[in-house]
């Protein structure tokens, strides 16, 4: 085995005279059960270079990058350092050539001090003990290097996070790190901590030290990179360099395909407005007033990139985290929504992003999770109605058409479609006016997918009102009456269905441009 | 009901065993012992068993019944304190203390195993505090009341002197079937069992989860305070150091074995029953069988739990695998 890949590792090209690329990655796949999240995909890194990859949800990046930094295996292909190839069987081998990925959450020990974290698991030691002189004094050299005025022996929980990102950093040239891949590292620092990262970043590639810079914010890309490498659908999309890397031609590529697969969409009717919101702040991002509306039978989708606050808009209307201000209101009457249990009470319905954390008890049977909560709506004095959980589950699972060998059945034994099946059954039985639905069909396989489609469709027919989050942009453009586009916690746009394209949502999903709401 | 045929076996075969190594096991006076402390053993397992099922602990089980044990007949001996108002003081403080237990683990998201620890030392020593550290009993009063402790119901045909069911056993019998029909057939024990498994999930489905929390709590203490009642009633009188040393761990192993999850929502009250049983069985089999020396006792028991609850694990994983193959066809 090892002889074939050294056999691989000479054949590679030496045409020219130009030493061998840093870091090359050739046709690499990888495949997650029910997915190919990577089909091929081609990249190169010289020294001293600054490349950004970018790409919509799902394109790729980030297993690509985790298979780069030994976190993760590949199927097929090939990774070359200095034109040798490499298989990394962990971090630990990635560290050796000289990769280091910075996380997009940090991985820090922040209960020790600076010096600590930045020789975590390589600590030096003298007689069996750690030697902090020598690791206060080296991590001083380091800290110099990013340009960070910290003690080593400071505690990390008490630095800011543009800080701890630095320590990151600094970590990483503590070990020789001669390329750094950083994955959304501006996604939680301040505009002056960005610009504090920017030079750290310039100036280690000025040192030789090539750089894979991941983002959302083409702006950043546009600022920083030499060269931008472009995924979708887990494929290589185009490469463009610096002077050709424009906004336009940055999203062009990313979103790229035509979409003529039109979801079996009529337009409908809508009703009245069945749910108003107006300047609601949530806790997340306290910044942006979001304000809309949703008449009863529209299925408004919500686009954005991972990040853009979404999720945490449709908990805090839901009422699991409270609002900060501004009010809502449910087919005109006013409501207050701290809790679910409001939530429900007014007619509102959620179907969580995170199905096994959120929406469902695992260990109890189909039949117990499609009435939890329903429960207290058909008690009978505080007594389980049983004859009804059992009518009412029935109906559901035929409805919908639920495998299950009965409802008895616990559902962490059905299969990731009809699990989600068995969520919007439990809110179905309640019959919400208001259905909100956070990424619906993540993981979930496509005769299922079809089925939920057809459901929020019937739904609509029935008068109610629909709001989905998705991450794909097919779903969007497919299903949305109207999509509301948010950017970093604000609501950027609104756009009508004919107005639905991969371009305008991601312009307005980039924050590259904004439109005004529009109700109607 | 197939989760308890594994402990009833345990049971019956320790049970069985006991019997044949020690005459003096089945006579009719170590018989109604044996009921008489599976009965007050089983309510204080029952009320822990609603904390276990939330994913909850209570460790100041033991610290309740020393305080409400000591502090009853402090009230009526001591204080003077008429019979109505001394129940009511016990009554208010069992079901205050798991209030507030309640609370704190909810509202302020305070840890339980450290909410009740603080409970296990404070209660004891409030208790030593306000007796004096001195021995608190009846003596030759409140005899009438005394028969809810000590008191015997003839069977048929049998003479009392010989042999008579304790009253404590209808408590628990009382207390075991209006526990298990709130555990199953009312909402809050759907509520309760759902929240044990998946807290989240069960609040995104618009479960007042907080609330279910301080009830299971309420039942944990209110049980420790009729427990502390019952204990007190037998022995008629206790040192403020001594009384319920060790009971919540009992209450806990016996919850456990009889197949409650530290990790929630799950476990039956038959089960839970049965758990004491064979706790209460296997203590009387180390006093009573000659070659097994009686220090040891700890040491059995811990063996006897830990085997109890690897078996009860190997048996679900072979049947969750099972399961899963057969829901895959």
């Amino acid at each position: 085995m090892s002889d074939s890949d050294q056999q691989q590792g000479l054949r590679t090209p030496k045409k020219s005279a130009e030493p061998p690329d840093l870091l090359r990655v050739c046709g690499v796949t990888k495949s997650f059960p029910g997915v190919k999240a990577l089909k091929g995909v081609d990249l190169h890194l010289k020294a001293g270079e600054l490349l950004a990859v970018i790409g919509e949800n799902g394109a790729g990046k980030s297993t690509l990058m985790k298979i780069l930094a030994g976190v993760q295996d590949y199927d097929e292909g090939e990774v070359l350092v200095d034109g040798l190839t490499v298989r990394f069987k962990g971090v630990e081998d990635a560290f050796d050539k000289g990769i280091a990925l910075i996380h997009q959450e940090l991985n820090l020990a922040d209960n020790l001090d600076v010096a600590a974290n930045i020789f975590l698991g390589r600590e030096p030691r003298k007689a069996g003990l750690l030697d902090k002189a020598r690791m206060r004094r080296e991590s001083s050299i380091f800290l110099d290097r990013v340009g960070l005025k910290v003690s080593p022996d400071q505690i990390v929980s008490d630095l800011t996070i543009g800080h701890q990102q630095m320590i990151e950093i600094a970590k990483a040239l503590s070990v020789d790190a001669r390329v750094l891949i950083m994955d959304e590292p501006t996604s939680s620092l301040s505009q002056h901590e960005t610009e504090q990262l920017f030079k750290v970043i310039k100036d280690l590639a000025s040192k030789n030290v090539a750089i894979v810079y991941i983002s959302h914010r083409l702006s950043e890309v546009r600022e920083l990179a030499d060269r931008v490498t472009v995924l979708r659908d887990g494929d290589n999309a185009g490469e463009l360099f610096r002077q050709e890397a424009t906004h336009d031609n940055m999203v062009r590529l990313m979103v790229g395909r035509d979409i003529s697969k039109y979801y079996a969409l009529e337009p409908r009717s809508h009703g009245a407005v069945a749910l108003k919101v107006d300047k609601v702040r949530t806790i997340q991002n306290p910044k942006h007033a979001l304000s809309f509306e949703i008449k009863s039978g529209e299925i408004v989708g919500v686009a954005g990139l991972v990040g853009a606050g979404r999720t945490e808009m449709l908990q805090t209307l839901f009422g699991v985290m409270p609002a900060l201000d501004g009010s809502m209101e449910v087919q005109g009457h006013s409501v207050v929504i701290r809790s679910p249990i409001q939530a429900i009470q007014n007619g509102l319905a959620l179907v969580p992003e995170d199905r096994k954390q959120q929406g469902l008890v695992l260990e109890m049977a189909v039949r117990e999770n499609m009435s939890l909560a329903s429960l207290g709506r058909d008690q009978n004095k505080g007594f389980l109605n049983h004859r009804r959980e059992q009518d009412i589950s029935r109906e559901m699972v035929a409805e919908m058409k639920i495998k299950t060998p009965s409802d008895l059945q616990e559902v962490q034994y059905l299969s990731g479609g009809n699990q989600q099946k068995v969520v919007l059954g439990k809110w179905l039985a309640m019959k919400p006016r208001v259905l909100f639905l956070d990424e619906p069909t993540r993981g979930i396989d496509v005769g299922a997918k079809q089925d939920i489609y057809k459901l929020m469709e019937k739904l609509a027919e029935e008068g109610v009102a629909i709001l989905f989050v998705s991450s794909e942009m097919e779903e969007i453009i497919g299903m949305s009456d109207r999509a509301i586009v948010m950017h970093e916690g604000k609501l950027t746009g609104t756009l009508m269905r004919d107005e639905l394209t991969e371009e305008s949502v991601m312009q307005l999903a980039t924050g590259t441009q904004t439109k005004p709401i529009s109700n109607n | 009901m197939k989760k308890i045929y594994g402990i009833l076996g345990v049971f019956t075969v320790v049970f069985i065993l006991t019997a044949i190594m020690s005459p003096s096991f089945l006579t009719p006076y170590n018989m109604e012992r044996l009921i008489l402390r599976t009965s007050l053993f089983g309510i204080i397992s029952i009320g822990v068993a609603f904390v276990i099922i939330t994913s909850g602990i209570d460790l100041s089980i033991g610290s309740i019944i020393c305080l409400i044990g000591c502090g009853l007949p402090w009230l009526l001996v001591k204080m003077t304190v008429p019979l109505p108002l001394a129940i009511l003081i016990v009554v208010t403080l069992s079901l205050l203390i798991g209030l507030v237990h309640g609370v704190l683990i909810t509202k302020l998201k305070l840890q339980p195993f450290v909410v009740t620890l603080c409970g296990l030392l404070m209660y004891r020593g409030i208790t030593r505090g306000f007796t004096g550290d001195q021995t608190q009993g009846f003596g030759k009063f409140f005899s009438e009341l005394r028969w809810i402790g000590v008191g015997k119901v003839a069977v048929p045909g049998v003479p009392i002197d010989t042999f008579g069911i304790p009253v404590p056993f209808f408590l628990l019998l009382m207390v075991a079937i209006l526990a298990s029909i709130f555990l199953n057939r009312t909402i809050y024990g759907r509520y309760l069992l759902a929240l044990g498994c998946n807290e989240q999930a069960a609040r995104y489905s618009g479960i007042n989860t907080d609330r279910m929390i301080i009830l299971a709590y309420i039942i944990c203490a209110a049980m420790a305070g009729l427990g502390g009642v019952l204990f007190i009633l037998d022995g008629n009188s206790a040192q403020p150091v001594v009384l319920g040393n060790f009971y919540e761990l009992y209450a806990i192993a016996a919850a456990v074995l009889g197949g409650c999850s530290l990790r929630g929502g799950q476990g039956t009250i038959i089960g839970v029953v049965i758990g004491t049983a064979l706790m209460q069985v296997l203590r009387n089999m180390i006093t009573l069988v000659d070659w097994i020396p009686t220090h040891i006792e700890y040491a059995v028991i811990g063996a006897v739990i830990l085997a109890g609850v690897v078996a009860d694990e190997v048996v679900k994983r072979i049947s969750a695998s099972r399961r899963a193959a057969a829901s895959r066809l």
